[in-house]
């Protein structure tokens, strides 16, 4: 790698590192597990004047449990959040997909917080936050705050995050058991990225799907919640022929991507197919 | 083989793991990169935006301001450059345009080096490129090889955008054969743009003293490329030492004598330093030299019981915007293969080479042969569709049959040898060919939304490159005979020197057994050097599955000529008649009288003495041979191939894959298997996921792994492989196995995913088959049935 000319600095604290980040202004940047900035300062894509390297604050990992939510720390891997017992027990759809993040190289050194914080649509967790309502929170000069996942992303590459904003941490609601979930991923190599993906969560009551939340990887400049899906699936016949009827709206207004792995229509089917399969793989049909 | 076969020791067939991972896979070696020299410098090139465009200006001035920068050059810095090599004309009037190493005046294509600046540091000098102006008058791009030769289209030289028009010597009456058919299929096929991914990217060092330079270059050819830049630029032969050090993979992409390795050469001497040059993966991906890229027009002629008459095959072959090392002859060394293992009456060949403002394309495994079984393979399926025939058995109908070898094939060459019955038999029965057609007849009847595919390539392919006086008759420039030679050392041990330059393939561990086998001598007591130009003077290099056939044949024959010496003084040692002593497992002994004997250890100890040796004897068993094979050897095989295709969402799932392949005896079974695993994926890489693509500009949207994919282990089934043996025309029965798995594998997959879509009206999906392609397919294919239009074909989005 043969990037830029660049400071870095590796605070001990996260006040330390709040404290680096302001001082770095505007051309400072975090770096975590660098699986997603090392590659563009690879291709020479960013030119951070200062890295500040999270990687030795312990307080930004770990997961703990709050009652009725999960704060899951940033610095926590896609590795640690595969395995961790208590995402499993009441957020799995994290686990899931998280066990879908690129490959065990870069499950084992990249981190929940620097998917999301990097705001790329194309990524997995993203969606999956707001299919979950996670909450994430940030700390800067002025303390801390939180902000809804729907808030989050802002567009493509660029989240609500303050420059000299930390995110620390991201707060799940736990599930039920009533809940079931499926992220469903599609793309070409084990290690690419979704050509689309579909996070999709259930909750089933007396053969009926009584409320669902699905949320769409790779389908805009954000990621995006499929409200009329939603919609139409509440309430629905928890049957392969009703769920499908619900996802035939999954990619009403969005506006996805053209590259070289899809053109926008064939996205606009996959996220159709792909949300139907989600659903009733979330519903247990 | 005679006594060698006998012993119970033997080494030839026996699954070692190869002495050389231990280093290779732990990076703890000479890969070039890990080269650091006193006082080295560090090159990085300035490269063309530009597809086409006139230089109006190169201004370093600011570059070399920098602190750090030593010095930055542009083409008028070097003045006459002379030209890169094309080793292969391929016509008489073929056009080879001048390729100076830095673009002099015009660049065309994206990524060619327009300027070199030298720093101290590698960061240094990727930050100066940034630095140096380089102004350009764009020209017009020109991209598409079937309108490159249209009136108005831009000219990629002064003298056109034609390079050649090669055809082959017509066998037989072709226009009867097609005139007087009962059916006549055509077809077109498109053969994408491929790039090599080495795992090691190019890497170079050049370092002079005196007048001597030493080129360190992660290169499949130091031989090659040493008598390359005495012949073309100017450096006495004798004072350029070319090291190949470990190298990490070629595929035919470091068959090459590149700008940047001339320049090392160049620059170091200008700087007065060492210098280093290490690619990164997207400067690889868009100028390493690229594979494939041709337009196939094939035409079969048969009559109704499937006999075939004739084939037609008329090519556009891309060579990119120059002629490099051996471009032009590529599709050429297809003309061969086109008729496969088939008889006929009549065959004809055409290829047009075309230029265009795109990277040169060259050769990447397989070389001319996957895209000739690729078409044949194809267009075997649409007749047997034609036909209403069982593809295996059309195919069955129209091979040679094992008791015709040796057989003359209609396009010129003499296959030694072969049984396609007994791989396919085997292949069939691994695969449960049966059950598998039943369930898809059954999931066809029913609709299933998941196809079942399956996918037949019965190939062959010439290997062993090459007798020289045959491929000195087509034009190649240099023979194709490899050499060896072995040094006995006093301690009893070995060392092995081999022409054949190592690029991942296993040598060390292959020739260590081979030789262990001729010698008598311990596996574990024999050296293999390789790759140095002063170590291994005399060699033609690693590609086209030579380095066993040819290669491992020289040293036999090396291996005979010390026997013959250890003969002579091991019967001067016993005081016996040298008439009267055999070598058997490593000991010259007496005939009749076996006691009496001395290993080959001892009687090389006593020739290094030399206190006792016959009258006029020379103190020393170490002995060479040059090999030069008279005919190219003929591996074959059978691969099955089943998918399931997704038809809601085009995804392609391979579900089971044979591979059965006659390779001739084995040296080692593990290194074959890797062999065969690895070629295989890579050729499902082209039909499932690879493709160089250029942007209407001629920019090229590929240049990361993530935008041209390649299959890992992850995305590949578990394959079943075994093998058959027919007995191959040389001592070791050794075929080649270096490129079976890809020849035969990319036909296989697409063969299946066609099959599995043909009740949906679909008759061909243009590689490489993505799951948008294969939807596009049959979204067109139903749309298509529901207007009426049953007869309407698809072809998956061939834009």
């Amino acid at each position: 790698m043969i990037p830029a000319k660049f400071d870095y600095v590796k605070p001990g604290s996260l006040d330390e590192a709040v404290r680096a980040l302001a001082d770095g202004g505007e051309d400072a940047k975090i770096i975590a597990g660098g699986q997603s900035l090392l590659p563009l300062l690879r291709l020479r894509l960013s030119y951070p004047d200062l890295l500040v390297d999270v990687g030795g604050i312990d307080e930004l990992r770990g997961v703990i449990d709050h009652g009725d939510s999960l704060v899951i720390g940033a610095r926590t891997t896609h590795y640690q959040v595969v395995h961790d017992p208590l995402i499993g027990e009441h957020c799995g759809l994290l686990a899931q997909a998280a066990g879908t993040v690129a490959d065990p190289a870069v499950r084992h050194r990249g981190t929940l917080g620097g998917s999301l914080a990097h705001g790329d649509p194309a990524g997995d967790l993203p969606a999956v936050a707001v299919a979950l309502g996670a909450t994430l929170i940030a700390r800067g000069p002025g303390g801390e705050r939180e902000i809804a996942a729907g808030d989050f992303f802002v567009d493509y590459l660029t989240t609500a995050l303050e420059p000299s904003e930390i995110l620390t941490g991201v707060r799940v609601p736990k599930l039920g058991g009533d809940w079931g979930y499926r992220y469903e991923k599609f793309h070409r190599t084990a290690q690419a990225w979704a050509i689309v993906g579909v996070a999709a969560l259930a909750r089933r009551s007396n053969g009926h799907v009584a409320e669902a939340r699905v949320g769409l990887t790779n389908m805009g400049s954000v990621p995006v919640r499929a409200s009329a899906v939603e919609a139409a699936a509440a309430g629905a016949e928890a049957t392969r022929d009703a769920l499908n009827a619900a996802a035939a709206s999954a990619a009403d207004g969005t506006e996805p991507p053209a590259d070289l792995h899809g053109a926008p229509d064939y996205r606009r089917h996959l996220a159709r197919v792909l949300t139907g399969r989600a659903l009733a793989a979330a519903a247990g049909v | 083989m005679t006594a060698t076969a006998e012993s119970p020791a033997a080494e030839l067939g026996r699954a070692r793991t190869r002495k050389e991972d231990a280093r290779l896979v732990t990076g703890q070696t000479t890969w070039t990169d890990n080269l650091v020299l006193p006082g080295m410098l560090h090159m990085a090139f300035v490269r063309s935006p530009y597809a086409h465009a006139r230089i109006t200006g190169v201004d370093l001035s600011a570059a070399k301001q920098m602190p750090g920068v030593v010095a930055a050059f542009s083409a008028d810095d070097f003045g006459e450059q002379g030209s890169l090599p094309c080793g292969w004309p391929v016509t008489p009037d073929i056009v080879i345009p001048h390729h100076p190493p830095m673009a002099t005046g015009e660049v065309r294509y994206v990524g060619e080096a327009v300027a070199v600046v030298v720093a101290r540091d590698r960061y240094t000098a990727a930050d100066a490129v940034g630095s140096v102006d380089v102004s350009y008058e764009p020209l017009g791009p020109v991209l598409d090889m079937k309108t490159a030769l249209d009136e108005g289209t831009p000219k990629v030289h002064e003298t056109g955008n034609l390079s050649y028009d090669f055809v082959f010597p017509t066998s037989g009456d072709i226009d009867a054969a097609f005139s007087g058919a009962d059916v006549v299929v055509e077809r077109e096929y498109r053969q994408q743009r491929l790039i090599p991914c080495a795992m090691e990217p190019r890497a170079v060092v050049a370092s002079w003293t005196g007048d001597d330079v030493t080129l360190w270059s992660a290169t499949q050819i130091p031989h090659v490329l040493r008598f390359a830049i005495a012949a073309f630029f100017g450096i006495p032969e004798q004072s350029i030492r070319v090291i190949a050090p470990d190298v990490g993979g070629g595929f035919g992409s470091k068959l090459q004598v590149t700008a940047e390795e001339v320049l090392a050469v160049l620059v170091s001497r200008m700087v007065g330093k060492p210098v280093k040059w290490n690619e990164s993966r997207s400067e690889g991906n868009m100028t390493v030299h690229h594979g494939r890229d041709q337009w196939q027009r094939i035409a079969i002629a048969a009559d109704r019981d499937g006999r075939i008459r004739g084939l037609k095959v008329d090519l556009l072959a891309d060579m990119g915007a120059y002629l490099m090392l051996v471009t032009p002859g590529v599709p050429i060394l297809g003309a061969f293969m086109y008729n496969s293992i088939y008889k006929m009456d009549a065959y004809a060949f055409r290829c047009k080479g075309i230029f265009t403002t795109k990277m040169p394309t060259d050769a990447y495994r397989g070389a001319g042969r996957p895209e000739a079984t690729f078409a044949i393979e194809r267009i075997m399926d649409e007749l047997a569709v034609e036909l209403g025939m069982e593809p295996l058995e059309l195919r069955e109908r129209n091979w040679i049959k094992h008791e015709e070898f040796p057989y003359a094939t209609i396009s010129g060459l003499t296959y030694d040898s072969g049984n396609y019955e007994a791989a396919t038999a085997r292949a069939k029965e691994l695969f449960g060919y049966d059950a598998l057609r039943a369930e898809q007849a059954e999931r066809n009847a029913r609709n299933d939304t998941v196809r079942l595919g399956i996918g037949i390539s019965t190939f062959t392919e010439m290997c062993g490159l090459a007798p020289s006086r045959v491929v000195g008759s087509l034009g190649y420039a240099v023979g194709g005979w490899e050499h060896a030679s072995i040094r006995m050392l006093p301690t009893g041990k070995v060392e092995v020197v081999t022409g054949s330059s190592a690029h991942g393939q296993g040598h060390e561990t292959a020739w260590s057994q081979i030789v262990a086998d001729q010698l008598g001598v311990p596996f574990e007591d024999i050296k293999v050097l390789h790759g140095d130009t002063q170590v291994s003077p005399k060699g033609l290099d690693t590609y086209g599955s030579r380095s066993l056939v040819v290669g491992g044949m020289a040293l036999v024959g090396a291996c005979d000529k010390v026997i013959e010496k250890g003969k002579r003084v091991a019967a001067h040692m016993m005081e016996a008649s040298e008439n009267d002593v055999e070598f058997v497992a490593g000991r010259f002994q007496v005939r009749g009288d076996p006691e009496q004997g001395r290993s080959i250890q001892e009687v090389s100890l006593a020739t290094f003495a030399a206190h006792n040796l016959p009258d006029g004897m020379e103190p020393s068993l170490d002995s060479e041979a040059t090999y030069d094979p008279h005919n190219f050897s003929f591996p074959h095989g059978t691969h099955l191939c089943a998918t399931e295709v997704d038809t809601e969402t085009g995804m392609v799932t391979i579900r089971s894959y044979v591979a059965v392949d006659d390779i001739g005896k084995v040296v080692n079974p593990l290194i074959v298997e890797g062999q065969v695993h690895g070629g295989i994926a890579q050729g499902i890489g082209q039909a499932l996921y690879e493709e160089a693509v250029y942007d209407e500009a001629g920019n090229l949207l590929t240049t990361t792994l993530a935008d041209y994919l390649l299959p890992s282990a992850a995305d590949l089934p578990s394959y079943v492989t075994d093998r058959t043996e027919s007995p191959a025309d040389n001592r070791l029965g050794v075929k080649g196995v270096g490129e079976a798995g890809t020849i035969a594998s990319t036909p296989a997959v697409v063969n299946s995913i066609v099959d599995a879509l043909r009740p949906l009206g679909i008759r061909d999906i243009t590689m490489p088959c993505t799951p948008e392609r294969v939807w596009r397919a049959i979204d067109t294919a139903r749309a298509s049935a529901a207007s009426g239009n049953g007869g309407a074909s698809s072809n998956g989005g061939a834009a």
